[in-house]
Formats: structure tokens, C-alpha cells, sequence
């Protein structure tokens, strides 16, 4: 083994010798006409440009190649010198792209950008990944054996071999076998390489390989297409058994966000009864909330931009709460007893709302971004966790502990468990019913505006935003039992998982028609919803 | 909504009382316009509106039209598809305005077809639709799909490499026929039955994880994906969220948007969706004097450096011009005469070059496609090198093949059948 690895190095320092005077071009000078030239032409001519100073193999022209991907890589229209650029105040601030070293700044006119297209980018990554292979940081020799397995470009198995003979870190190592694995089947060699790299692929048994192992399965033939048909179904298998755990890892998902949707509803309707259809609109203005509190923090406190949903929280809370709470006072405190009437005016209120923020805000979409913690994905097996829905269902988990605890433990809470369930009596014993109706009404109101600055994650922030949960919501609260927040939590997470489990067969709009043609029935057979409170209280 | 119109007689007295004299009737020429400032769609329809009272004004700045005034009469349909029936006949009816430029969505469209054809006005219509109609009293001067979805498949075809689509598209007239004409276009290509996935989901539609997992699934069949999108308005930017959270790069699967343009990148952050593509006619970016003028107005006009432009304004924009044009070489705002004027108008557009009407009443333009940049904005990577003609009837539909459409004299008819040689053949 010690034997192998050190031919393989030797073989390594061949190469670099033989490479030695490739490297020696450093010189900075002598790579300028070939930089000066990715600037020159349209595309094919940029793409053919790319391939000379890939072949130069010489990594100084690593850091050009990547703002070119990026689209920082930018011509100076009077003499045709390219310069890395970033925006700096009107103009640009220009780097060399060859000493990196900062080159002065030039006017927005005075520069053209040189343009890619997803052609070039793909030609740039796989450029980048055989310039990159060797680089001291791990993270970087990862992403550039992952952009050698994504273009399977079989030249690039010698670079890998290289690389893998040098690799210390069993991470990347592993990702290189992979990728050598990709470019082997693209390439020439023999079957009884290609067997091997599909061995390696069926170990790696995720839809990338399987991608691959079906583009062998139909141009090889013999021995190398019954394996690569092995290793197809054996994924393919693999696959089926993680997509129903995808399905209820999206089922919940779903279900969170109707949670949070319909748990202050779940109040204000389950609980106090009031139907009320501005419940949207809570949701939406917690979502402007997030807006503002970003915009605030963009031009004072840019560093705090990752803390912006925290800030908003309590914000987001106590805006929509004090609205509610306005709301209880000024209209629905007269209406008690009369829900049609109830319905139309929280209907005007909704639309009055819709239309405050349409002119305040403009009619168009604001922009909500997604803190660092809240973009991206991770791998789990084979299935796909994006974060931002991570942690909505956390915290919408959060949010009805929280609730639950309020209602349960604190004086309030016993309050206004006590005026909901005999108003009079509670009224005997010295509770202030007027007061805690309104602090009811207002604690939904800002857990809708709570929901709010979570749903801005996943969803347009528009004045339309409340319009799409209204109905949902109530359908989560009519379900579940109106009156029982568990019910709310069991009915949002079941109406999440039924959709989820027939979009893939009935497609969205059918599959949405089947959860109210079942959600229909249901109310047929058990006319409160799961959870029905009991006792007198319901006469009430 | 009585309020403006109130406002509105209100300015236009004291205008008549400072030129002296004249009733306000005689003195301006009334403009309507017909779109929703409320509702669903007032996030892409308010825009237009103030696009189209800017045009108004600086018409206006320029001494008006026929030695007139032009005034301009709003009226807000509410995103409500009857409702803009309703107001349709008011503006004509009640308010006697000369041309009316309006409504968004195909069905609130198909809604005042029959007001306009009754009462023999004229409508402006800005927006990319589905074709398959042409009417005497309607312009189209947004794309019809082979100034849009044709080219943007060919250019994925052709410079992508693209074997596999996926046609996802929200449930309603516009994508349903919009995916049949491409279905039926990639078939005459070649493309197999198993490589196409059409997939329609609601109005609004927000949580898109199982459509963008199906994406991959079936991107990873071992053949180049792309997507084609026509997807509507507010639930795209879900759509785009998932995409970019799921990690699904535009070098791998792009996908090719219709419904996309600068004002609904607006509410994103497009980092992570830098590539994916859109077809348009017109681009923020377009590197043109007439459109860094326009954009200059615009932004002055609403007091805002950062709000855009799109396709649907320059659309107003290359209508509202060629109304100007007609009624000037009419000498009248009488609809009759300005239909038959209006035709073989030709007016520069804002790409740099010149947009023509054309006989079926829809018009020529350059079929763009851009790419997404990291700031919001397209970056154009192909265009067509001439201008193309609208074609209100496809060549690849059954019922529509044998279409034609030409408003012209002798012939006169939206729909001639040049197979059977009548006027009336089939098609909506």
C-alpha cells in the first residue's frame, strides 16, 4: 500500500515537474494577452478563450476565471484591459486580475462587463475544478471535484489522479473517486475500469449517480450495461423508500406553516368564537413588520442583518396585538352575539387594511431577505432538508408551546379560559370580562403577526399575502375542533401530510380539491372536528 | 373611485375655465384606462396605470394631439373579471373616451371583448397572451407566443441542449394553451412523449416543495432539463425561493420564464438564481438611448431611482405611440377611422428599432432572452437577429393551422380560413 502511494506520488512530482515550466509563466505579463482576450468577441470566442488559459494550467489565472463566473470580470472600453470590478459608490473599483493587486476605479460607462451565459459557466466550472484540484483548502478542492463530477469531462481523470494521489482528507477523497468515477464512464477506457466506477457510483447511490448510471444503461452495451442496470434499480429502489420520507418531511412542513397560519385563529375564532376575517391581514402585517425592521437594519446596522428576524419578532407581536386589540375595541366589542355581522365588518376591516398598505408600501412586492441561517439546504440520505423550512417548523413548534403555556400556567391564560367558558359567572367572581376579551383578541392578532415574520420567509411579501392563509386557516380550526388548540396542531400536521401525499398522484389542484372534498366528509360524520370540546361549556 | 372622478371633472372645469370659455368636452381628448388598482392583480396593474399617466403627460408636454389636451380617466376594475366589463362601458359610455388601454390577465380581456365590439371602441392590450384570438377593436401589443415561448424553446434547444422539459405552469387559459402550442411544437421536433412533464398548479400557489423535488427527480433521468414557466405573478417568487434553496443551479436545470420580468424580481433576492432565463421583447437593460430616456422619465415620474421598467409598459409605451401616430394621420379620434389608419403604423420601440402594426393587429418586435443577473436585472444573452410578426393563430394547433388574420379592406376578418376560403372558421 505505502509501496502504491508513494509511486503515486513520485508520479504526482513528475508531473508538476514536467509542468515546471507552465509555472514558471507566472510571470504575470505573459498571461495578460490571454486575459485581454476573454473580452474579445461573443461567447464561442470567450469559451475558446477560456480553454488557452485552462491550458496554460497555470492556477494565477484561477481568480480571473471565477469573477468571470461571478460577472465581476469587466473590459476598460478605451484601451480593452480587463479588470476584476466590484461596485464601489457610482463607479467601480478595479483589481488586476492577475497580481490581484487594486487598479484604480473607473466610471460606470467606462467599463463593460464581459457577458456569460449558463454555456460559459458550466465550461468556467469545470475549468475552475481541474485549476483548483490541488488548492491548500479543503472546501475548495471539494467544490472543484464536484464541478468535475457535474461536467464528466473524461481529461480530467489525470488531473484527478494527481490529486487523489496527493489528497490527505477522506471527505474530499471520497468525492474525487466519485467524480474520477463520472469522467471514466464518459470516457474510452476499458469495461473493466468502467465496471469499477460504477460500483463506486451505486456506493454513492444518490439521484446524481443514478442521473449518470441511466445515461450508460442506454449507450453502453454488454457487461457494463448489466451492471450499470444493477446499480440502477438498486438506487432506484433506495430512492422510492426516502421520496415517502421526503413526503412527510413535507407533509409537516406544510403543516407548520398552516399551524402558524391558523394558531391565532385558533383563538380569536376557537376560542372566543369571533369569526374573523382580518385574520389575514395580522399575518400580512407582521410580514411588513420584518420588511421594515430589514430596511432599517440595511442602512444603519448592516452586521445585525442575521439577527433581523429576532428583532422583528417582538415587533411583529406587539404591532399586530395592538391593531387586534384596536380592532376588538373599536368593532367587534359591539358585535358579540351576531356572527354574520361580525363576519362582514372583520371583512371590511380586512380590506381596509389591504388597501393601507397598498398605499403606504406601493402595490408591488417588497423584499424580505433570507438571513444566512435561513438559505441553503442540507443532504439527509437522500432527501433534501432546505433550512428556512427547518426551522418554521421549529418554530412553529415554539410558538404553540408557547401558547399552550400562556393559556395553562399564567393568570391570563385562566382568565380567559374562564370568561370563554361562562362569561357571567366569570364576570361574578370579579374578572374583568371587557378587558380580557380584548387581550384575547390581541394575543391571537400578534401570534398571526409572529406568523407573519415567518411565513415573509417562504412567501411574497404583498398586501395579497393574508388573502392565500384566511381560508386554510379556518379550515385547519373547523377541523381540528374548534375550541382546542391540539386540535388545531393534529388538523394543520394531517391536512399537511394528506396534500403532500396526494399532489404527487393528483397534481396540486386536484389534491387541494380532495382535502376539502375529505375535510367535507369529515365534517359530515363528526360536525366539531377531531378534537370536540365536551360538556356544558359548549352550549355556552 | 367617485372621488377621482370628481377630481377628475373638477380639473378639467378649471382647465376649460383657464383656456377660456369652451366646454371641457371639446377641448381635451379623453384617454381611459382600465386597470386594477386593488385586488390580486393590482401588484402588476397599478404600474401600468402610472406608466400609462406618464405617457399621457408628457404627450401633453409636447402640445397634446390634434391641437387638443389629452386627459386621462382611471378607473379601477378591482382584479373583478365582470367588473371590467362594467367599467369598460362606463369609460366609453359614460365618460366618451377615444381609446382605452387596459387589462392584464386573458380572462378579464375576454370579458370586455363583447363592450368594445358593441359600442365599436378601441382597446390597447400590453400584455404576452396566448393568442388564438384577433378583434377588430383590440390591438395586441404584447407577444403572442411565437414572439415569445417559440423563440425561448429554440434558444434551449439549440444553445442549451435541452432534450427534456418540464412545462409547470399555473392553472388557468393562458398556460394551458400557451403549453398545448409547445407541446405540440416540441412533438414536431422530435421530443419524445416521455420527456415532456406539464404540471399546473393554482392561482397563488406557495408551497412548492413537491413540484421542485419532481423537478429533480426528473431532471436526473440523464438528459439536459429545462424548465418552462408560466408561471403567474405572486407565486413566483415561492417558486424561485424553493429553487434556489434546493440548490437546483441554473447550469443544471434553467428554467425559462414567461411571466417573469424586472417588477416581480423586485420582492427576491436573485443571488442564488443568477442564469435562470426569461423571454421577453423588451429588457430593463436594453443598452439603447430611447430606453435610458424612458427609464430616466419613469423614475422621475414616481419619484423612485429604483423602480423598473418591463415589457408590459414599453408595451403601452409602442401602443400609446401608435394610437398618437393614427388619430394624427386620421386627423380624428373616430375608432373607424383610426383602425384603418393605425395599420402599417410604425413607431421606434425602446430596443432600438422600429415596431410596426400589422394587419391581424398585432405588431413586430425582437424576441429577447435574458438571463437573471445577481441586481435584479436580465442581462440579454440571444436575441432574434430581425423583428418577428405576431401571429395571432398558431401553426401548431389543429383547430387554428388554417387561421388567418387581416383587418384590411377587402378582407376584414379575424379568423379567415384559407383552407375552406370563409370567413368564421373555427377557433374561439
Amino acid at each position: 500500500m505505502s509501496l502504491l502511494k508513494s509511486f503515486f506520488l513520485l508520479i504526482g512530482l513528475m508531473i508538476c515537474t514536467l509542468s515546471g515550466p507552465s509555472f514558471a509563466q507566472s510571470d504575470p505579463e505573459a498571461l495578460r494577452p490571454l486575459i485581454n482576450g476573454l473580452a474579445e468577441g461573443k461567447y464561442a470566442e470567450t469559451e475558446k478563450q477560456i480553454g488557452a488559459l485552462v491550458a496554460t494550467g497555470d492556477p494565477a489565472v484561477a481568480p480571473a476565471l471565477e469573477a468571470l463566473g461571478e460577472g465581476d470580470l469587466y473590459a476598460r472600453k478605451s484601451d480593452g484591459a480587463v479588470f476584476i470590478a466590484k461596485k464601489a459608490g457610482k463607479g467601480y473599483a478595479l483589481t488586476d486580475p492577475l497580481t490581484l493587486e487594486p487598479a484604480g476605479e473607473a466610471g460606470r460607462r467606462e467599463v463593460s462587463k464581459i457577458k456569460v451565459n449558463n454555456k460559459l459557466r458550466r465550461v468556467l466550472r469545470s475549468a475552475l475544478g481541474s485549476l483548483t484540484l490541488m488548492a491548500a483548502d479543503p472546501q475548495v478542492r471539494m467544490t472543484a471535484a464536484e464541478a468535475i463530477f457535474k461536467a464528466r469531462d473524461p481529461e480530467g481523470i489525470e488531473a484527478l489522479d494527481a490529486a487523489l494521489a496527493a489528497e490527505t482528507d477522506d471527505g474530499v477523497r471520497k468525492v474525487m473517486e466519485e467524480a474520477r468515477a463520472a469522467a471514466v464512464l464518459n470516457s474510452d477506457l476499458d469495461d473493466a475500469r468502467k465496471l469499477e466506477a460504477i460500483e463506486t457510483l451505486s456506493v454513492m447511490g444518490n439521484r446524481d449517480a443514478l442521473s449518470l448510471l441511466i445515461g450508460v444503461q442506454s449507450s453502453a452495451g454488454g457487461a457494463v450495461r448489466d451492471a450499470a442496470t444493477q446499480a440502477v434499480t438498486k438506487i432506484q429502489k433506495s430512492i422510492a423508500a426516502w421520496d415517502a420520507a421526503q413526503n412527510i418531511w413535507y407533509g409537516l412542513s406544510l403543516g407548520s406553516v398552516l399551524l402558524l397560519a391558523a394558531i391565532g385563529l385558533a383563538i380569536t375564532f376557537g376560542v372566543m368564537g369571533v369569526i374573523n376575517m382580518a385574520h389575514g391581514e395580522m399575518v400580512m402585517i407582521g410580514a411588513y413588520v420584518t420588511f421594515v425592521v430589514q430596511e432599517l437594519i440595511r442602512t444603519s446596522a448592516p452586521g445585525l442583518f442575521d439577527y433581523s428576524l429576532l428583532i422583528a419578532l417582538p415587533l411583529a407581536f406587539l404591532t399586530s396585538g395592538l391593531i387586534g386589540v384596536a380592532i376588538e375595541r373599536g368593532v367587534i366589542r359591539w358585535l358579540y352575539g351576531r356572527p354574520l355581522e361580525t363576519l362582514l365588518a372583520t371583512w371590511g376591516i380586512s380590506l381596509i387594511l389591504q388597501q393601507a398598505v397598498r398605499s403606504i408600501f406601493g402595490p408591488t412586492n417588497r423584499e424580505v431577505g433570507n438571513p444566512d441561517w435561513m438559505s441553503g439546504a442540507f443532504e439527509l440520505g437522500q432527501m433534501t432538508i432546505t433550512y428556512n423550512r427547518m426551522w418554521i417548523i421549529v418554530f412553529a413548534m415554539l410558538v404553540f408551546a408557547g401558547l399552550m403555556l400562556v393559556l395553562k400556567k399564567t393568570p391570563f391564560g385562566l382568565y380567559t379560559r374562564a370568561v370563554t367558558q361562562n362569561r357571567r359567572m366569570a364576570a361574578s367572581m370579579g374578572i374583568r370580562t371587557p378587558w380580557v376579551d380584548a387581550m384575547t383578541f390581541g394575543l391571537g392578532s400578534g401570534i398571526a403577526g409572529i406568523a407573519g415574520v415567518a411565513l415573509s420567509q417562504i412567501d411574497n411579501v404583498s398586501p395579497n399575502l393574508g388573502q392565500g392563509y384566511i381560508i386554510d386557516s379556518f379550515m385547519v380550526v373547523v377541523f381540528g375542533g374548534v375550541g382546542n388548540l391540539w386540535g388545531t396542531l393534529v388538523g394543520a400536521m394531517t391536512l399537511g401530510i394528506v396534500n403532500k401525499f396526494l399532489e404527487p398522484y393528483a397534481g396540486a389542484v386536484l389534491g387541494k380539491i380532495f382535502v376539502l372534498v375529505i375535510i367535507i366528509l369529515f365534517i359530515q360524520k363528526r360536525p366539531r372536528g377531531l378534537f370536540a370540546l365536551k360538556g356544558r361549556a359548549v352550549e355556552a | 373611485m367617485k372621488k377621482t372622478f370628481t377630481k377628475l371633472a373638477l380639473t378639467g372645469l378649471l382647465a376649460s375655465t383657464i383656456i377660456g370659455g369652451a366646454s371641457a368636452q371639446e377641448d381635451t381628448i379623453k384617454v381611459g384606462i382600465l386597470h386594477s388598482l386593488s385586488g390580486t392583480m393590482a401588484i402588476s396593474e397599478t404600474t401600468l396605470k402610472d406608466a400609462m399617466l406618464m405617457l399621457i403627460e408628457e404627450q401633453n408636454k409636447k402640445g397634446g394631439l390634434l391641437g387638443k389636451q389629452l386627459e386621462a380617466v382611471v378607473v379601477d376594475p378591482a382584479s373583478d373579471w365582470p367588473l371590467f366589463a362594467e367599467k369598460a362601458r362606463e369609460l366609453i359610455e359614460v365618460n366618451g373616451v377615444d381609446a382605452v388601454f387596459g387589462c392584464w390577465t386573458s380572462v378579464s380581456r375576454k370579458s370586455v371583448l363583447p363592450v368594445f365590439e358593441e359600442l365599436n371602441s378601441i382597446l390597447f392590450y400590453p400584455v404576452q397572451y396566448e393568442g388564438e384570438e384577433s378583434q377588430r377593436n383590440v390591438f395586441y401589443t404584447g407577444a403572442a407566443p411565437n414572439q415569445q415561448a417559440i423563440p425561448a424553446v429554440d434558444y434551449l434547444m439549440n444553445e442549451e441542449g435541452v432534450e427534456r422539459w418540464v412545462l409547470a405552469g399555473t392553472d388557468y387559459v393562458y398556460p394551458r394553451t400557451t403549453n398545448k402550442i409547445l407541446e405540440a411544437y416540441l412533438k414536431s421536433k422530435g421530443v419524445a412523449e416521455e420527456d415532456i412533464m406539464i404540471n399546473y398548479t393554482p392561482f397563488g400557489h406557495s408551497d412548492w416543495q413537491t413540484i421542485v423535488s419532481d423537478i429533480k427527480t426528473f431532471g436526473s433521468a440523464g438528459k439536459k432539463t429545462a424548465v418552462v414557466s408560466t408561471i403567474n405573478g405572486d407565486a413566483n417568487v415561492p417558486f424561485y425561493k424553493e429553487l434556489g434553496n434546493a440548490g437546483i443551479k441554473a447550469e443544471d436545470i434553467p428554467v425559462v420564464a414567461f411571466s417573469v420580468g424586472e417588477e416581480e424580481l423586485a420582492g427576491l433576492d436573485t443571488a442564488p438564481l443568477v442564469g435562470h432565463l426569461a423571454a421577453w421583447n423588451y429588457f430593463q437593460s436594453a443598452d439603447t438611448d430611447a430606453n435610458a430616456e424612458f427609464i430616466e422619465t419613469w423614475q422621475a415620474y414616481v419619484g423612485d431611482d429604483n423602480r423598473v421598467t418591463n415589457d408590459p409598459m414599453e408595451a403601452h409605451f409602442i401602443g400609446f405611440n401608435m394610437w398618437v401616430e393614427a388619430v394624427e394621420k386620421a386627423g380624428t379620434t373616430d375608432p373607424d377611422a383610426v383602425i384603418d389608419a393605425i395599420v402599417g403604423v410604425s413607431v421606434p420601440n425602446l430596443t432600438g428599432g422600429y415596431s410596426a402594426m400589422m394587419p391581424n393587429h398585432h405588431i413586430t418586435k425582437p424576441v429577447l432572452i435574458g438571463e437573471i443577473q445577481d441586481d435584479g436585472q436580465f442581462e440579454t444573452v440571444w436575441e432574434t437577429s430581425g423583428l418577428v410578426v405576431g401571429d395571432a393563430w398558431s401553426d401548431y394547433l389543429d383547430g387554428s393551422k388554417d387561421l388567418i388574420s387581416d383587418w384590411r379592406a377587402p378582407l376584414s376578418c379575424g379568423n379567415f380560413n384559407t383552407a375552406t376560403g370563409k370567413c368564421g372558421g373555427s377557433g374561439s
